[in-house]
């Protein structure tokens, strides 16, 4: 009985991060039909309006629509949070793989290589990144990418070191499988899921390192609106407008709220095993 | 004990080697020229050419490395362009507040997030066990500099109790250490709680009741030290938060740090100091580890004969 609970509540918290999360890939996909005015058309006539008809959130210091801005920013912090993992995971389960499945000098070279980029504190290696490839939102992307793959490459390896010597890859190798097919057919199905829940993990952590940048204002090129960029503007006008500040903060922590209670949930429904590693 | 800090210590080695050589390769792949940047844009292609060979860029990239690696090693991080001072003298100039913020940071985790993660793991299904899973659950989403623009509204310009920006005096460090401190918290207190529970359950602290200890003497003689190392486990895992927060902070208050530094050196496109800021961090992360590595040699005597 007290199991049952138990797996319901861990249910209902991947559900609602679900929603949380699959409601802000909505705005970002719509954004465009639901904006209510253009995100970046300045009327400083109309500046730092309060909450009134056709502007429900009111206008920032150059007038333009803070509805609208908020919508257009989540398209472009999701776009980079997602582009940045696909990124990630497109480096991190190749090499995990290699490095897992293979052993040997690959697994060392690719594992002192992750860990020598783990030592770089996460926004330092992004800044630094930023610093070289120019501010835009390319690399931001990269960024993301750059500081999320060694985490998911460890990960990656751990699965595949679990399954290297697994009966049914032994068994595919006894009837003949090359090794690449073994990985492919074999190996990659059976880490996918466990994968995909410590990168949406990861995701919050991305999104965080990308509006950190913006906030730094390292990230995207005005006038693109950006969570981080908007708090950024926000600070010349705590003393008069302090409203300015609280929805884009509040949109973050959401959306990484929904990012880690779908992963949390996510974690602990499908695998228990890798509970406190992500 | 001292064997065990040689070991580590001999362990490191590899590890900066590996490091200061990925940051060499970074730093390569820089787009803009450094030469031409130190010159100005209005320079000759022989002034150019003559500060390419005064900082040894002409030179074979393989020999560029080797003397990278040997000046990183003897603390030798070149030359900043807009200070035109050497990186680690600017640096040194920067460098209290920004350990003096991550300082009290640590100090304000330890002090609330122990006790906390104690108390409430005590009464497991009491007010406080709640009160501390939401809490830490709330705090892992809100991010630090959102929540230090929430504190500077609050108690600085509108409740007036602290200054909302700036470096002057004790006073000034309260709400960025607040804002950094509040995740690691969270963090630690539910750490705490999670490793206190499991502790609670061993033979020995059955032992210790049995014999009649008292509460507090059985929690505090027995049960506190073993609860530890997962904690310190955790704290070690936040150093790159912690640096990294830090950095954020100091930007947002406008603090005189390391961090707002390579900001600012981003900024003006002081390629060395960047780079020589990111081997600062990258330096400080290591230095946190390794007491972190220490620490379990001290609390958990298995780790040192290992």
């Amino acid at each position: 009985m007290k199991v049952k609970v138990k797996v319901r509540a861990r249910d209902l918290t991947a559900w609602i991060g679900a929603l949380i999360v699959v409601g802000f890939a909505f705005v970002a996909v719509a954004g465009h039909w639901l904006e209510p005015a253009n995100p970046t058309a300045e009327n400083l006539a109309a500046a730092l309006l309060p909450p009134g008809p056709g502007h429900p959130f009111g206008t920032d210091p150059l007038g333009r629509d803070i509805l609208s801005r908020l919508i257009a920013a989540t398209a472009v912090d999701l776009w980079i949070t997602g582009a940045g993992m696909v990124a990630a995971l497109a480096i991190a389960v190749p090499a995990g793989l290699l490095a897992g499945h293979r052993g040997g000098r690959w697994d060392a070279i690719i594992t002192s290589l992750s860990d020598g980029v783990l030592t770089f504190p996460t926004i330092v290696l992004a800044i630094a990144i930023v610093s070289l490839l120019g501010m835009g939102t390319t690399s931001l992307i990269v960024a993301v990418a750059l500081t999320t793959a060694p985490q998911l490459v460890r990960i990656v390896r751990g699965l595949a070191i679990g399954l290297r010597d697994a009966p049914f890859v032994e068994g595919a190798r006894a009837a003949g499988s090359g090794e690449a097919r073994i990985l492919g057919r074999h190996v990659l199905p059976n880490i996918i899921g466990s994968t995909l829940v410590a990168a949406s993990l990861l995701a919050s952590q991305a999104v965080l390192i990308a509006a950190a940048l913006g906030f730094l204002g390292l990230g995207v090129r005005p006038p693109a609106p950006e969570w981080g960029t908007m708090l950024s503007d926000s600070r010349s006008y705590l003393l008069t407008d302090p409203s300015l500040m609280v929805l884009p903060g509040a949109c973050i922590a959401l959306f990484v709220l929904g990012l880690n209670m779908l992963g949390d949930g996510l974690r602990d429904a499908l695998d228990p095993k890798l509970r406190g590693r992500v | 004990m001292g064997r065990y800090a040689v070991f580590r210590l001999v362990r490191l080695i590899p590890q900066v080697l590996l490091v200061v050589t990925l940051l060499f390769v970074l730093f390569r792949l820089l787009p803009g020229d450094p030469a031409q940047l130190i010159a100005g844009l209005t320079a000759s292609a022989a002034e150019v050419a003559r500060i390419r060979h005064q900082l040894g860029l002409d030179r074979p990239i393989w020999v560029q490395y080797g003397a990278f690696l040997v000046q990183a090693v003897q603390g030798n991080l070149g030359q900043s362009i807009s200070y035109g001072l050497p990186v680690t003298t600017v640096v040194a100039a920067h460098l209290a507040p920004t350990v003096e913020l991550m300082a009290t940071s640590v100090a304000l985790t330890v002090v609330l997030g122990i006790p906390a993660g104690v108390l409430s793991a005590v009464r497991p299904h009491g007010l406080l066990g709640y009160l501390s899973t939401l809490v830490s659950v709330v705090f892992l989403a809100v991010p630090n500099f959102w929540l230090g623009l929430l504190l500077v509204e609050w108690l600085a310009v509108r409740q007036h109790l602290l200054p909302a920006v700036g470096w002057s005096g004790p006073a000034s460090l309260v709400l960025p250490t607040l804002a950094i401190a509040a995740r690691l918290v969270a963090l630690v207190a539910r750490m705490t709680r999670s490793s206190m529970l499991d502790v609670s359950f061993e033979d020995y602290v059955r032992t210790a009741r049995a014999k009649g200890l008292s509460g507090a003497r059985v929690l505090f003689g027995h049960m506190l030290k073993p609860t530890l190392p997962p904690v310190i486990t955790v704290i070690g895992l936040q150093a790159g938060y912690l640096l990294g927060g830090a950095l954020v902070i100091e930007v947002l208050f406008a603090i005189p740090g390391v961090g707002q530094l390579m900001v600012t050196g981003v900024a003006t496109r002081d390629y060395p100091l960047v780079q020589g800021i990111t081997l600062f961090y990258v330096a400080a992360f290591m230095l946190i580890n390794l007491l972190v590595d220490l620490s379990y040699g001290w609390l958990d005597p298995r780790v040192r004969y290992a």
